[in-house]
């Protein structure tokens, strides 16, 4: 009972259209209209919102201005700060404690290394916690890798790296079957069939669940193994702040900050794996965003000033569905999932104006062209613009009861703020939800900097330019996994030489060449809200 | 947008905040950088479990910081974390029986199956029925009634018996889901396929085609129905 009444007005509308909407379908976009849709209205395509590098190995590249700003910052410590002792000595660093770092860990560990895990929070807050939908894998008779490799690359917009998709797909089945083994509890059939759906550009049903939780059910579980290894020690509520590269270029560990004492610590490695997942927490163009609290974008600078590319860093991704009311939890994740499930998105009006499965970019452009240019949204108390989506019609589908069922953590989200979405629609608008872009590695995880890995959300090319729904918590574990055992091995031979932090010499070289003078240090860490409504 | 502001206690210590906010959003707002309690800021992690009282009443409310509106005269603070048993084991050489969760934890037992557990959770679990289910070894039934556990620790914190109700139910979760559910046979077909190489020669001519061949293959490629 909290929309308002002229909401409910609206809301009398999408009801009335319900019974005839569940036997239509919105025609798909053809790849000219995507274009079309996608260059008018998605955020990447606002030219005054990105600014061309001008330092480091991206330099004469687009960045978005948040991110530029903590690329092109000076470092958080100072050239000749003592990197010579050592308070940590391990084989393998991996620095963030979610989902990628988890499962590097445990890979590196069953590799025979000794590894020290280092995040900033807690170990398990991350993104991966709070994904919902599910994990993409073709597992089924009438699906194969060779069609998971097209969508992923269709939906990318053909810019992802071969290698890489190609390893995403063929891991894929094996990695859903490791998770099964460590004890994920997967949606299944009473014959252990695996209950798959579609997700936004999927061309099979593909998405694996658990409930809604699935994320979270992955996280805890690798979190809960990674406490079962005697040969991986776990330091929370230390970030790191700065690469440490030896005298030929080799990574050879990181300068540690613990964030309560705010001691500083040095780690020494012999090899170092990144996996400090995005940066939706820059709030790139003033976006609400679903990302966890510590989504600041730290590997990107760390790896960035220590002299490694970053892909596609000038596209994110906008979730179709955040909430846009109430408006405490605007920006909240509403999973993909609920469309999976067959809810459509509908305007002021009740009509559909897209069809509910296309990819994430497109279907968000034309949730902001109908709220902004057509004013088909829906206006909320606050002045926020949302459009229906249509979750009652989920149990018309599907039965009554399904929502609860398959949806037990939106249902609870919403009920805490008085909306029963078994019963009345969420009112949604894209959020910013995904780093598309990032590090770049090779098929193990290693990137341009010898002995340094990177898995997760801080790599870029896997996804191209668009990440398809699944494939986030599915190239986690894929490439965490990779990058753990690929690590691991590396660590048996590697000479590590002297430490320095020559780089942060050349890197203030750089900014006074580009005559740059930035006031700001990176990695920032934590976002900073004090004082705001 | 202007609003009354009004008083909550963190921690005792009075500010006046904005009653729209949730408890985090008024934290910040009254000054405080959060670093420990402060994780997904949406209800999944666990991270921001807080017990207040509201002045006048004699109970003890609990809730996630990140998903609770503040009230007036609310008198809050968090827990962010809290001591909790946790046993190793190696899963691969377990056995989903009662005895394996009795050996591992024999404190299941102890159980008082009071249901302050239940008041505690934020996720409106009823863990006494899950512990209930445990005591009487029946890993299946903790491992469904559980299964929206955030472990955020605060059906610990509550209990009489001195019980660690999430790390019981995440130990019955992963027998559950390694043993008890059947295996998923598709899955495992199609590992043996792909580790075979059967899927090899379609990926490498899909990896060689050129741009435009691969849109068009993408373009026109069928979409399996509802």
């Amino acid at each position: 009972m909290i929309y308002t009444p002229e909401m409910y007005e609206s809301l009398k509308r999408v009801e009335a259209t319900r019974s005839a909407r569940l036997s239509e379908t919105f025609p798909r976009l053809s790849a000219q209209e995507k274009e079309d849709l996608l260059r008018r209205f998605h955020p990447d395509f606002i030219p005054e919102a990105f600014a061309t590098l001008q330092v480091g190995p991206n330099k004469g590249g687009k960045a978005p201005h948040e991110l530029a700003r903590v690329l092109q910052a000076r470092p958080v410590i100072s050239p000749d700060f003592d990197v010579t002792r050592t308070d940590i000595e391990t084989d393998i660093l991996v620095i963030g404690g979610g989902g990628a770092g988890s499962a590097a860990a445990l890979m590196a560990e069953e590799n025979g290394a000794r590894v020290v895990l280092v995040t900033k929070l807690r170990h398990g807050d991350a993104n991966t916690m709070m994904a919902q939908g599910g994990i993409q894998a073709a597992d089924k008779p009438n699906d194969s890798p060779a069609i998971h490799y097209l969508d992923v690359m269709g939906g990318g917009h053909y810019a992802n790296d071969p290698d890489l998709v190609e390893a995403l797909v063929l891991d894929a089945p094996k990695v859903i079957q490791w998770l099964e083994e460590l004890g994920c509890m997967f949606d299944k059939e009473p014959d252990g069939t695996m209950i798959t759906i579609h997700g936004g550009g999927t061309s099979r049903k593909r998405m694996h669940s658990a409930r809604d939780y699935s994320g979270a059910e992955i996280m805890r579980t690798l979190r809960d193994e990674v406490r079962n290894r005697s040969g991986i020690f776990v330091l929370e509520f230390t970030a790191a702040v700065e690469l440490i590269l030896d005298d030929r270029g080799q990574c050879v560990g990181a300068v540690l900050l613990n964030m309560e004492t705010e001691e500083y610590l040095v780690a020494r490695a012999k090899c170092t794996v990144l996996a400090t997942g995005g940066s939706g927490r820059l709030h790139y163009q003033g976006f609400a965003t679903t990302n966890h609290y510590g989504a600041t974008g730290d590997g990107l600078v760390l790896a960035y000033r220590a002299g490694a590319h970053l892909l596609h860093i000038d596209t994110m991704q906008y979730h179709p569905t955040g909430a846009a009311f109430p408006e405490q939890i605007l920006g909240f994740l509403v999973t993909e999932k609920v469309r999976g499930l067959g809810a459509q998105v509908l305007n002021v009006d009740g009509v559909q104006f897209v069809n509910p499965r296309e990819t994430r970019d497109v279907e968000s452009a034309a949730i902001i062209r109908e709220c902004r240019e057509r004013g088909k949204g829906v206006r909320t108390p606050s002045g926020f613009l949302g459009v229906w989506l249509d979750s009652p019609m989920i149990e018309l589908i599907h039965g009554p009861g399904t929502v609860a069922r398959e949806l037990p953590a939106m249902v609870r989200q919403f009920a805490r703020f008085g909306v029963d979405i078994t019963k009345e629609p969420m009112l949604v608008y894209p959020t910013l939800h995904y780093q598309n872009g990032g590090i770049k590695i090779d098929v193990n995880g290693a990137t341009e900097i010898p002995n340094l890995f990177a898995a997760g959300e801080v790599v870029g090319g896997i996804h191209g330019r668009n990440r398809l729904m699944g494939n986030s918590l599915l190239d986690i574990t894929v490439f965490g996994r990779r990058a753990g055992i690929a690590a691991a091995k590396r660590a048996r031979e590697v000479q590590p030489g002297r430490p320095t932090l020559q780089h942060l010499v050349e890197w203030e070289r750089q900014l006074q060449e580009a005559g740059l003078d930035p006031q700001d240090r990176a990695p920032i860490l934590l976002p900073n809200y004090v004082g705001q409504r | 947008m202007s609003e009354e502001l009004i008083p909550i206690y963190i921690m005792g210590k009075q500010y006046m905040v904005p009653p729209s906010l949730t408890i985090q959003r008024a934290m910040e707002y009254a000054g405080y950088r959060l670093l420990r309690g402060c994780g997904c800021r949406a209800g999944f992690c666990g991270a921001c479990a807080t017990v207040y009282r509201i002045a006048g009443d004699y109970r003890l409310h609990i809730g996630l910081a990140c998903a609770t509106l503040v009230q007036p005269n609310m008198y809050l603070t968090q827990i962010p974390f809290f001591p909790a048993e946790r046993r190793s084991y190696n899963l691969a050489e377990l056995k989903a029986t009662p005895e394996t969760l009795f050996s591992i934890y024999p404190e299941v037992l102890r159980c008082l199956q009071c249901g302050t557990c239940t008041k505690a959770c934020p996720q409106n679990i009823d863990v006494r029925a899950y512990m209930a289910a445990a005591m009487r070894g029946d890993i299946a039934a903790v491992a469904d009634k559980s299964f929206d556990c955030i472990m955020c620790g605060l059906c610990a914190a509550r209990c009489p018996a001195e019980e660690v109700q999430y790390n019981i139910a995440i130990l019955c979760r992963r027998l559950y889901g390694r043993y008890i559910a059947p295996r998923a046979q598709h899955l495992a077909e199609r590992v043996r396929e792909i580790e075979a190489g059967k899927y090899d020669a379609e990926i490498a001519a899909l990896k060689a085609m050129p741009k435009e061949e691969l849109a068009e293959k993408y373009n026109s490629r069928d979409i399996e129905p509802d």
